[in-house]
């Protein structure tokens, strides 16, 4: 909402004339988002502020024009106009373009030279800590200073917030702590960002030019000021590497909590890979993939011709979306296209388009279904679809304690609504076999330990003749 | 010539080119009845003559005509249909729609059709053409009744044909007219005994039969006040007193007192006494010994009648404009009404498996559990304990003759009256009556309803509701509710009932606010109700509780084993404690509630069913409360006073214009400092620590539902009334509701009205709900809003911001529609009562989940979430 530039070179008034803004006045500026003004609260020989007061206007932001904005921008309810966000970033260049340019025509000498700036912020949202604050300011010789502002003091049990008055200081041109302003305001919440095209890549590299690409925050950087976009993000990313010290392979996108404990073992090739000779060695032709996702076995599937038919079921249409992408399926020739289907349904729902089939895969699903509902899969699968042969894989809880930065009595993934023990699952597993006529054998999936057994667990189940 | 034909028939019209199929076709049938070869060619080819595009005009054609007779609709075929090829598919449609195909052969003179073509441009074909198909159609009429065609009509000239009378005429089982009352008897199988202490329980009384036949008795029955049994077959064999049974039916079928439908059994001595070859097994013996025994002189036209009644019972009937079907074995919703080899075989015998079950018994395909038909089935056959209600099928036959008992079904009271088996006559193959500690806990229909089909959900659905007629459900959301429905929903045994969304009132052109009570009743003014009731809006989460007077309830009503007695879900179906322990608590202590206000016997019910608001707001909306409300109240009293005060730095720097801008921007950013505090004000109204169970509040409402009532007749008054005495026996964990009866046609009460708002909201309360007197009100535009909310201006902060007070933003949000918000709202509302009707009839759970399903995926629909 405000920042605060301040300097006690002397003399002071000269950041006036870097700032191509008269001390004696008070300056408004129309923006897409609401109102820019700058003023100075001080001015003398000694010391000399400015500030950036952004005038956002929240209630245009949810009525605006541009209808595919962020869920959390067309909120009423918005922190927005209360912080420093992309929008301060947009106001820098906007009304404090020559500075940031280093353009002064009155005082050119003063361009290049540096001052001793400091700069406040109020407020910052920073998601991360200020740990990550320092660890973006410090490599580029700032001394920081921040104060975390509580959720409410009325309820502590909330902790604290994520906003802090942030006041850095360093002896720069101005035009540097600008560019670093304007690149570095937006990354520390890269939640709410306004636009993110392939022209922010090149504003991004060209505020970052001589600086960016030897800091140590580097990725986390670029990641956040794009948005989190994996595509744009390695295009960035690859441009990169052409100016500063050579990257190593594509950097994965930001994983998720559990495939980032796995990823080291690489379990889900491990798993997918377990999961497919299970199924092969059935000798299916017909198999489904219940709880297929974003399609990572029925891509395996397709590439076995031992598979004539192959339907992928899914909850969830996004993922479902996401896997006819990735498998590419408008573009697969007919006799391939053929063989695969995705269907939207439920596990907790009987289905007749599930009854008939050779195999089915039930990769890491039931741990994520609730306990009491637990049965109604049983049924679903093992009574009405009843395959021959049923492949199931489920987390080792066990096996947890091996991840150091897993909390104790963590589950490996936030919708997870139980991990089972070897015992836990067998016992399930055997109950099942019995009651619904089927033999169950039982194989590990990944390293084991050998206390604690492997990270996942795999049920092979075959009907009874 | 007067051609009788099927109500629902396959007509097929066969005869040359030019013999005036296309007029006859027009002059008997419905321009949609008829399907026309030349014009399916002209659908798919731009040309009614394309002789290129027959396969694929017929292809249409066969695709039509199945659609319309799996709907039950006549259908007449415009084509030449000389070959026999190109009638073959459609005796096969018939026979697959269980319908009788019928030919009409228009039989004319070559010359006819030769001069008739001739006079038409159309048809340039050489006179070969029609010679060819004259030829053809000769050849095939000594055919037509082995390729199965059932009536044929052929007509031989110009006079014959504009004389010819079409006559529809309804099929045998088509009883649709007789409404009954009915009482449905399940398998009697000789046991004479019990079927007159049944009648006479039913009311009925003994009748002489008029006209004396030799071996019939002529007992009849019949009752006082026109009430009709239905037998539903399997009279013969295994019991004592077979022709005792066979004369009272027969008797009373003769005096109109019942219908009967055969039994397998029964068809079985029919073919028997028609000289054929069959096993004497399954009793059939004891049947042919009480006819051995009737005298000599009397036995072959004894055997002859009993023949002629056998043979004429109709397979099934379809009674009470099509709301019931008898059927000795069932029947599948598409073969109802319809006549076909399959449908009595299916009628008689049911569907089998193919497979043998441990007594060498056949296995019955359970066609009862896949049925979703509209009609109400009942049937026998099977022996079972106890009639058992599956998907609106029953089957009464409850083993008279095996020791278990007789037993009718009053229709259409719903009502069954049993009389016990003096004795066994006959052991069972297979045991049917369970061991006394084997009884099942759950119905068939609860076994049944322990899974839900997919089918019954996905997909675009048509939700037939008593309140809004058809409630649609688009596909796209039906998939979004899927997923939430599956995801995160609790088990749908306990969800009967979704609320509804509630529309605000009417925006409000007083300054400085959004919502006023004034809007709130003038709408209901407006909709013609004198009074409205004001009810406190309590600020919380909404939440329903379903609670059981115990666990055997639970078990009875909604089929649920783990032991628990109720349920505590949120407006989205979800569970909402997470923590068992705390739920069974917090049950404990709402039921101990209610049995103190002794609602169990007042109300008659072993469960009740809630609408509440369940607080503090913290307790379920932690997460959201701090990611937006505490942030956005953190962030804005860190950056304002800052603001202020560099503005107040600068201010006394500055002069003339400059200064009065400042100036302006600084009492702005003022008032949004005492914005951004008020908006923390509000909020924190809603929020307290919950670390005991009475830290909790539940305030509840409306008394939805318990047994056999959804308590809509009622006024919200009685609701409030009778929760605020629950209320009263735990006034640590249960809020009774403040409200208020306003006459909106006194301004005096109007004002009243208001300052009671003003009042609740400037203590922070949230606002208050206006509700017509009634639960129900029908408006000049069919049903009304139930509810309409009017919120307060500090609570509305939480909802459009801190600063919406501000004119420039008040003016802005001022144009909102609620047109769509009211529109699901009702949609909504009408689907929640639905729901819980549905359950309280004991419909299956897959009709009370649809309603549910349907307002979840209702919910779905993008709508502004603010109002």
């Amino acid at each position: 909402m405000l920042l605060t530039i301040s300097t006690d070179h002397r003399p002071a008034a000269d950041l006036g004339y870097l700032l191509h803004k008269h001390p004696d006045k008070f300056q408004s500026f129309d923006l897409s988002f609401g109102t820019a003004h700058v003023f100075y609260p001080e001015v003398g020989d000694h010391r000399c502020a400015a500030c950036l007061l952004l005038d956002v206007d929240a209630v245009g932001l949810v009525r605006g024009r541009n209808p595919d904005q962020d869920f959390l921008l067309a909120q009423y309810v918005n922190d927005r106009p209360y912080v420093a966000s992309s929008f301060l970033s947009v106001a820098i260049a906007q009304v404090f373009g020559s500075a940031l340019q280093g353009r002064c025509t009155t005082r050119p000498e003063l361009v290049g030279t540096p001052i001793p700036l400091v700069a406040r912020l109020d407020v910052l949202p920073v998601r991360g800590g200020e740990a990550f604050l320092r660890a973006v300011f410090e490599p580029l010789g700032y001394e920081v200073e921040a104060v975390r502002h509580p959720l409410d003091e009325r309820f502590p049990e909330w902790g604290e917030g994520p906003y802090f008055s942030v006041t850095v200081r360093h002896t720069v041109p101005l035009s540097t702590l600008l560019s670093h302003l304007y690149v570095l305001v937006p990354v520390f919440d890269a939640r709410k960002h306004y636009f993110v095209g392939e022209d922010e890549v090149g504003k991004l590299l060209a505020k970052g030019e001589g600086w960016l690409a030897s800091h140590p925050a580097k990725d986390e950087i670029v990641r956040r000021y794009l948005g989190n976009r994996p595509s744009l993000y390695r295009m960035a990313l690859g441009r990169l590497v052409d100016e500063g010290d050579p990257l190593g392979d594509e950097s994965p996108v930001q994983e998720r909590a559990e495939e980032s404990l796995e990823k080291p073992i690489s379990l889900n090739d491990q798993r997918l890979g377990s999961v497919l000779a299970a199924v092969r060695a059935s000798g299916a032709r017909r198999v489904l993939d219940l709880g297929c996702g974003e399609g990572k076995l029925v891509r395996e599937f397709l590439k076995d011709r031992q598979f004539d038919e192959i339907v992928g079921l899914d909850v969830s249409v996004r993922s479902l979306e996401a896997a006819a992408r990735r498998l590419k399926l408008e573009r697969l020739p007919d006799a391939q296209a053929n063989r695969v289907k995705l269907i939207h349904g439920s596990l907790m729902y009987r289905d007749k388009r599930l009854e008939g089939f050779d195999a089915a895969a039930v990769v890491e699903v039931v741990e994520h279904l609730d306990p009491p509902r637990l049965a109604a899969f049983e049924r679903v699968l093992f009574e009405c679809a009843r395959p021959r042969t049923i492949v199931l894989t489920t987390p080792n809880r066990e096996y947890n304690v091996t991840w150091e930065t897993l909390p104790a009595g963590k589950f490996r993934h936030p919708d997870h609504r139980f991990e089972w023990s070897r015992p836990e699952f067998q016992t399930w597993a055997t109950g099942l076999a019995a009651r619904f006529g089927y033999a169950v054998r039982f194989l590990p999936v990944g390293p084991e330990h050998p206390e604690y057994g492997p990270p996942t667990q795999m049920a092979i189940f075959d009907r009874n003749a | 010539m007067r051609i009788s034909i099927p109500k629902l028939s396959l007509v097929v019209l066969i005869g040359p080119s030019g013999s005036g199929k296309s007029t006859f076709a027009r002059t008997h049938f419905l321009p949609t009845e008829v399907l026309s070869s030349d014009a399916c060619r002209g659908m798919v080819a731009d040309d009614p003559n394309d002789q290129a595009a027959t396969n694929d005009a017929f292809d249409v054609l066969h695709f039509v005509a199945a659609k319309r007779l799996a709907l039950g609709r006549l259908t007449a075929i415009d084509a030449t249909n000389v070959q026999p090829e190109a009638r073959a598919p459609l005796v096969a449609l018939a026979r697959k729609y269980h319908c009788l195909p019928v030919a009409v052969v228009l039989n004319l003179p070559e010359d006819v059709c030769q001069e008739r073509n001739r006079g038409r441009a159309d048809r340039a074909f050489g006179p070969h053409v029609v010679r060819n198909q004259r030829s053809q159609l000769r050849r095939s009429l000594k055919g037509l009744k082995r390729e199965g065609f059932r009536h044929i009509f052929v007509l031989d000239s110009v006079e014959a044909i504009e004389a010819a009378v079409i006559e529809r005429v309804p099929l045998w089982n088509d009883r649709t007219h007789e409404a009954g009352p009915f009482d449905i008897i399940g398998d009697v199988h000789g046991c004479a005994d019990e079927l007159e202490q049944l009648l006479e329980r039913l009311g009925y009384g003994k009748v002489a039969a008029t006209g004396h036949e030799p071996g019939w008795s002529n007992v009849g029955y019949a009752h006082p006040e026109g009430r009709k049994a239905v037998f539903v077959g399997d009279l013969v064999d295994r019991g004592p007193r077979v022709l005792d049974v066979l004369s009272i039916v027969r008797n009373m079928v003769t005096l109109g007192s019942a219908l009967c439908v055969p039994g397998n059994h029964d068809m079985k001595l029919l073919k028997k006494l028609n000289g054929r070859d069959v096993q004497i097994t399954h009793g059939l013996a004891e049947t042919l010994a009480e006819i051995d025994a009737l005298p000599a002189d009397v036995r072959p036209a004894f055997t002859k009648s009993l023949a002629g009644f056998l043979d004429g019972l109709v397979s099934h009937y379809v009674l009470d404009g099509g709301k019931l079907v008898v059927a000795h074995a069932g029947l599948k919703a598409e073969m109802q009404g319809r006549g076909s080899g399959k449908v009595r075989d299916f009628a008689l015998y049911g569907e089998t498996t193919g497979e043998t079950d441990e007594f060498g018994l056949p296995v019955r395909h359970n066609w009862a559990a896949e049925y979703r038909g509209a009609a109400t089935v009942v049937y026998g056959h099977t022996p079972v304990p106890e009639p058992d209600w599956l998907n609106r099928t029953v089957n009464i036959d409850t083993g008279c003759v095996f020791g278990g008992k007789l037993t009718a079904l009053r229709w259409p009271e719903r009502e069954f009256v049993s009389v016990p088996a003096a004795r066994t006559y006959c052991e069972p193959a297979r045991p049917f009556l369970p061991e006394a500690a084997q009884a099942p806990p759950l119905t068939a229909q609860q076994v049944y309803d322990d899974l839900l089909d997919a089918e019954d959900v996905l997909g675009k659905r048509i939700v037939t509701t008593r309140l809004r007629g058809s409630v649609t459900v688009r596909a796209a959301h039906a998939t979004a509710a899927l997923e939430v429905m599956s995801r995160f929903a609790a088990d749908p045994r306990w969800l009967i009932y979704l609320p509804p969304t509630m529309s605000p009132s009417e925006t409000t052109a007083e300054p400085g606010l959004l919502e006023h009570p004034a809007e709130a009743f003038a709408y209901y003014r407006s909709q013609g109700a004198p009074q409205v009731i004001c009810e406190e809006k309590h600020m919380g989460s909404r939440a329903v509780v379903t609670v059981c007077r115990d666990e055997r309830a639970a078990g009875e009503r909604f089929g649920v084993t783990g032991g628990e007695i109720g349920i505590v879900t949120t407006r989205t179906g979800r569970r909402f404690f997470n923590d068992a322990d705390r739920e069974r608590q917090f049950l404990d202590r709402v039921r101990a509630a209610v049995t103190a206000a002794d609602l169990w016997t007042s109300l008659g019910t072993t469960w009740v069913c809630l609408d509440c608001e369940l607080m503090p707001w913290s307790a379920k909306a932690q997460e959201l409360l701090k990611a937006q409300y505490a942030a956005v109240g953190s962030a804005g009293r860190a950056a304002l006073p800052r603001v202020v005060a560099s503005l107040a730095s600068a201010g006394a720097r500055l002069r003339d214009g400059d200064k009065e801008k400042l100036e302006a921007v600084a009492a702005r950013m003022e008032r949004r400092e005492q914005g951004v505090q008020k908006f923390v004000d509000a909020y924190r109204q809603y929020c307290w620590p919950v670390n005991s169970l009475t830290d909790l509040k539940l305030a509840p409402f409306h008394l939805l539902a318990s047994e056999g009532k959804v308590h809509t007749d009622k006024a919200h008054l009685w609701h409030l009334d009778t929760l605020a005495d629950v209320c009263r026996a735990d006034p640590d964990l249960l809020v009774a509701t403040a409200h208020k009866v306003v006459d909106v046609t006194d301004p005096a009460a109007v004002a009243e009205g208001i300052a009671w708002w003003t009042e609740l909201t400037g203590r922070g309360g949230e606002g208050m709900v206006v509700k017509p007197l009634d639960f129900l009100l029908r408006g000049k535009r069919g049903l009304a809003q139930p509810a309409v909310k009017c919120r307060g201006r500090e609570y509305l902060r939480i909802i459009y911001g801190p600063d919406y007070t501000a004119d420039e933003n008040l003016s802005r949000l001022r144009s909102r529609g609620l047109a769509h918000k009211r529109s699901l709202a009702l949609g909504e509302f009408a689907l929640g009562v639905e729901g819980l009707e549905r359950f309280v009839r004991r419909e299956p759970l897959r009709r009370v989940h649809e309603c549910v399903f349907g307002v979840l995926a209702l919910e779905s629909e993008p709508v502004d979430p603010r109002l």
